[in-house]
């Protein structure tokens, strides 16, 4: 028999609820390999193996009954960004180093209630600042691909536990990048829906109109059976949508006969690299035998994404950073002498690097005599940039381009370079800016590492999206590679 | 030199929701600390702000109440600063785009007439906690239950000229929030307060002078004195050649002064910018509709009914419609008069609401809704009143047990026996009896010592116990008296 770990979702819960195999057998086999191969890959910064064991227990009980929900039975991990009651929710920042959560953000509570077992919580870049995970002050995650390189960032904690088949799935979020680029880097279908389409409630903010929650899955087929659960209008969070979630499941096998792909004239112009751009061309082979138009689009706007991104993004993160004072939770300093003392000290400990970087850019755009020039301005950009998506989407139905402009990169290689760093997310930050679904699914390999294809679609098109990703992961097999070492 | 001031007024009224703006925890004054704030109140990391829809009516009834644009659109922006009391790390405001704009009310001046004040906008925002540094050896507590409570901030033109109209404006305000209910007006518990903007300018100058603003003022009283304080200061710096330093002030009471919070330069950036976690607000033609319908009859078009319906002077009218529970009292009291004795007795009514009973109120610290006589009670007195059973002056002392004993009118005059005499032979008798016992002052009289007259009504009413009908009792005497 296959061994557990090599399992998808799908087929777990299809195992748990045939009874092939008890979720509490499930869960132990992947708190064994946690315990095993974590140390390495630094994939988790909390274990929860009772509260694992006790929802394994549960569900088993309740598969016994037959009942329990979708996932019943199911482990996986969220990224430590999510607030999870009564367990440590550290954003991977010294500041929330002593946070135990009161509360279930609303993705975890959807997904447990479906019966998903969570087996802990995943390292990522600090307050999900970061393309490379780096800024975890709980220290780097590395790539099971090779140790060496980046899982990416920011929910890097999260692929690098999936690759190395540690957890079935993960949830990640993704404010400019941080769930398809580290997908990319690490051979995982990586989903980040619509902007409103899933709450942000209990989602540890950095950029408020940006951020938004999604999936780290092995397949499209996973991304859909998990985004179907977490999904949905929550009345907690003004900005979640009020529309109906469709069945992506029922949706994933509808012929690609027809499909309009835009191809992101941009996303091949700058910078990419040769290996990279080939793979993704070899993809773009596979959906045209399968019967799509490949028609070049040009988003002229597209280019000045990152510049506006880097000003709206510190923008909002730093004031919603603000509430992190030392007051009322999180890390304060020791005998404060007076207020000023107790902020400074508690923000300057509290705070790395890259998260102080931010909120100074962040404070410095919003300033008297600089909002116009920068936020006002960076605000229109965006504008232009949605509408020229808007304009693309009026010929194809979908965009397609390479998830990064190249495969995963040395630890440290441009952790003294922000700027370089930044540039990572050149082609994943437009569907934040516009507040588009994207995914980034496996596409071959360049030498060893892994590359990822982009796909973009229309507002709340997930559903073809996930049809788009599935029907060429029935055709290839690059999805299902294990690398070295996690067989 | 001439000077002449100018005024302008923030209030911030609390909106009488029951929930928070943006989260559902209660908004009860007086609860122990921190218990009426929950998880948003307390800014805690993940949690997204809710707007409640009932602070968006009240705005939007205001600004109608006010002839105010409401805005299709208005935004919530974030006003960043740091402080204990304020959790998130900033407050959620309204900036470029408030929901009301460009609205206006007439005030009364002392010599009656009439001047209209601008309002040039009125946004939604949520409170602050309280920081309390009393009891706490030198350190400082955090109370959040009042974090995250609906304000309307109301933004006054700089329109008035002294703080006699400030004061009248802000009670005008004032009874305005509380006729429209959505506010209750409690100044001691900080729902009703205002900062003052004050400036001076030499007599016929259009620009402004500099101006300063005067901090938290939570009394009516307290408004007065410090704008006078404040305009004595500026006119004495400039006089004496100095000029005003654009600044922050607060007014203490115990010293009768305003001091220096902190200059303009020491101000904070606040680094306004729309709030991402809150979508703009959206008020269409039905839900204003819906608001218009829901006004009250506002004190200005009560006041005018109160003139022409009712026939009360101007001064009666305004005093009666100075708060809708004092409307609401006089008309009750009108309802039960009328149903019982017709028509007629507008002005006995309000005299009496105005008088006996709001002096009684006072004297006892009652608000009107807590009378110790309740309307239907009160015009069951003015009832005898009217059909002559007592007299005005027996009503007073009737009024007084009433109010000591909470009876009815009815069982007072019987248990006490002050029924009005208007039997004419009881009232003759009476007469004859005091003439003949007074023969000296009658011959007086009778030889042309008018004056005497008020002797004999007062022999009479003391005989009678003061029950005798009075204008009875005037037309039998000078018959009697005069053989």
């Amino acid at each position: 028999m296959t061994q557990l770990h090599h399992l998808s979702l799908t087929e777990l819960a299809e195992g748990l609820r045939a009874r092939h195999f008890s979720s509490v057998e499930l869960t132990r086999h992947f708190l064994d390999r946690i315990e095993r191969l974590n140390p390495t890959l630094n994939a988790f910064i909390t274990v929860t193996a009772e509260v694992a064991l006790a929802a394994a227990e549960q569900a088993d009980r309740q598969l016994a009954a037959g009942e329990g929900g979708a996932l019943a039975g199911v482990p996986l991990a969220h990224k430590d960004i999510f607030c999870t009651d009564g367990i440590l929710t550290t954003c991977a920042s010294r500041m929330l180093s002593n946070f135990v959560a009161p509360y279930d953000a609303t993705v975890v509570e959807r997904l447990s209630r479906a019966g998903a077992v969570m087996l802990g919580k995943a390292n990522m870049d600090e307050f999900a600042m970061g393309s490379s995970n780096e800024t975890s002050w709980y220290g780097p995650v590395r790539n099971p691909w090779d140790l060496d390189k980046v899982p990416g960032g920011s929910s890097g904690g999260s692929a690098a536990a999936v690759a190395a088949r540690l957890a079935p799935a993960a949830t990640g979020t993704d404010t400019g990048g941080s769930i398809r680029q580290p997908a990319a880097l690490t051979s995982l279908t990586g989903m980040k829906p619509t902007y409103g389409r899933v709450s942000r409630y209990g989602m540890i903010a950095f950029a408020s109109s940006l951020d938004q929650a999604g999936t780290l899955t092995r397949t499209a087929r996973d991304a859909a059976v998990l985004l179907s659960q977490m999904a949905g209008f929550d009345p907690l969070d003004s900005t979640s949508v009020d529309t109906p979630v469709p069945d992506y499941v029922g949706q994933l096998a509808r012929p690609l006969t027809g499909l309009r792909i835009g191809l992101l004239k941009e996303f091949f112009e700058q910078g990419l690299d040769e290996g990279s751009e080939r793979r993704v061309r070899e993809a773009l082979e596979v959906y045209r035998r399968l019967g799509a138009q490949l028609v070049e689009v040009s988003l002229p706007n597209l280019p000045l994404s990152v510049p506006a991104y880097y000003v709206v993004a510190p923008a909002e993160c730093s004031s919603n950073l603000s509430r992190f004072d030392g007051v009322r939770f999180g890390h304060r300093c020791d005998s404060p002498v007076d207020l000023l003392d107790l902020y400074e000290r508690s923000r300057a400990e509290g705070f790395g690097d890259e998260v102080k970087r931010r909120i100074m850019t962040g404070t410095y755009v919003l300033s008297a005599g600089y909002y116009d020039a920068y936020y006002l301005r960076a605000q229109k950009v965006r504008r232009l940039i949605a509408d020229d998506f808007a304009q693309a989407f009026g010929q194809v139905d979908v965009l397609m381009g390479p998830t990064t402009p190249s495969p995963a990169f040395a630890i440290g290689a441009k952790s003294d370079d922000p700027v370089t760093m930044y540039l990572n997310d050149i082609y994943t930050i437009g569907a934040n800016l516009a507040g588009l679904p994207a995914m980034s699914i496996p596409c071959g390999f360049q030498g060893e590492l892994p590359v990822g294809l982009q796909i973009v679609g229309p507002h709340f098109a997930e559903a073809r999206l996930l049809n788009v990703a599935h029907v060429y992961q029935c055709e290839t097999q690059w999805h299902e590679r294990v690398p070295k070492g996690y067989e | 030199m001439n000077w002449e001031t100018v005024i302008g007024l923030e209030i911030h009224a609390q909106l009488a929701t029951r929930s928070k703006i943006f989260s559902s925890a209660p908004t009860a004054y007086g609860a122990a600390p921190n218990t009426q704030a929950n998880l948003v109140d307390l800014g805690y990391p993940g949690v997204l702000p809710v707007l409640n829809r009932s602070a968006v009516q009240m705005a939007v009834k205001f600004g109608l109440a006010v002839g105010a644009d409401i805005a299709a659109r208005s935004v919530f922006a974030r006003k960043n600063y740091f402080y204990p009391d304020l959790p998130k790390g900033y407050q959620i405001s309204q900036y470029e785009k408030p929901i009301v704009e460009r609205g206006s009310l007439q005030i009364v001046l002392e010599d009656g007439e009439h001047k209209t004040i601008g309002i040039t906008r009125a946004h939604l925002e949520e409170d602050a906690g309280k920081s309390l540094h009393e009891d706490f050896h030198g350190l400082t507590g955090i109370d959040l239950n009042r974090a995250g409570t609906p304000l309307l901030e109301i933004v006054s033109e700089p329109d008035m000229r002294s703080a006699r109209e400030a004061v009248a404006y802000m009670k005008k305000i004032h009874t305005l929030v509380r006729y429209l209910e959505i506010c209750d007006g409690n100044m001691q518990e900080g729902s009703f307060r205002c900062d003052a903007n004050v400036s001076v300018r030499p007599l016929g100058q259009s620009e402004f002078g500099t101006r300063c603003e005067i901090k938290n003022l939570n009394s009516f009283r307290y408004i007065e004195k410090a704008i006078n304080y404040e305009v004595a200061r500026q006119i004495e710096i400039i006089e004496a050649g100095g000029t005003i330093r654009q600044e922050t002030r607060l007014y203490d009471p115990d010293r009768d002064e305003t001091r220096a919070l902190r200059s303009k330069e020491e101000a904070n950036d606040y680094r306004y910018f729309p709030d991402p976690d809150l979508l703009p607000v959206a008020i269409d033609t039905s839900f204003i509709e819906q608001a218009r319908a829901s006004l009250p009859e506002l004190p200005d078009q009560k006041a005018a009914r109160y003139l022409g319906q009712y026939g009360l002077s101007v001064y009666d009218a305004g005093v009666l419609t100075a708060s809708r529970e004092m409307g609401d009292y006089y008309e009750a009291v009108l309802a039960v008069l009328g149903a019982e004795h017709g028509e007629g007795h507008e002005k006995l009514a309000a005299n009496w609401t105005m008088g006996e009973l709001s002096a009684a109120l006072n004297k006892d610290g009652l608000d009107i809704t807590r009378s110790r006589i309740d309307a239907r009670r009160l015009a069951g007195l003015l009832g005898r009143i009217a059909d002559e059973t007592i007299s005005g002056k027996i009503a007073k002392e009737v009024f007084e047990a009433m109010w000591a004993e909470g009876l009815d009118a009815d069982a007072v005059i019987e248990a006490k026996g002050l029924r009005q005499i208007t039997d004419t032979g009881a009232i003759e008798t009476v007469i004859e009896e005091v003439m003949k016992a007074n023969p000296k002052q009658l011959a007086e009289y009778r030889s042309g010592k008018d004056k005497l007259f008020g002797f004999f009504v007062g022999q009479v009413m003391k005989a009678t116990g003061g029950k005798a009908n009075p204008a009875q009792l005037n037309e039998l005497l000078k018959k009697k008296l005069a053989g």
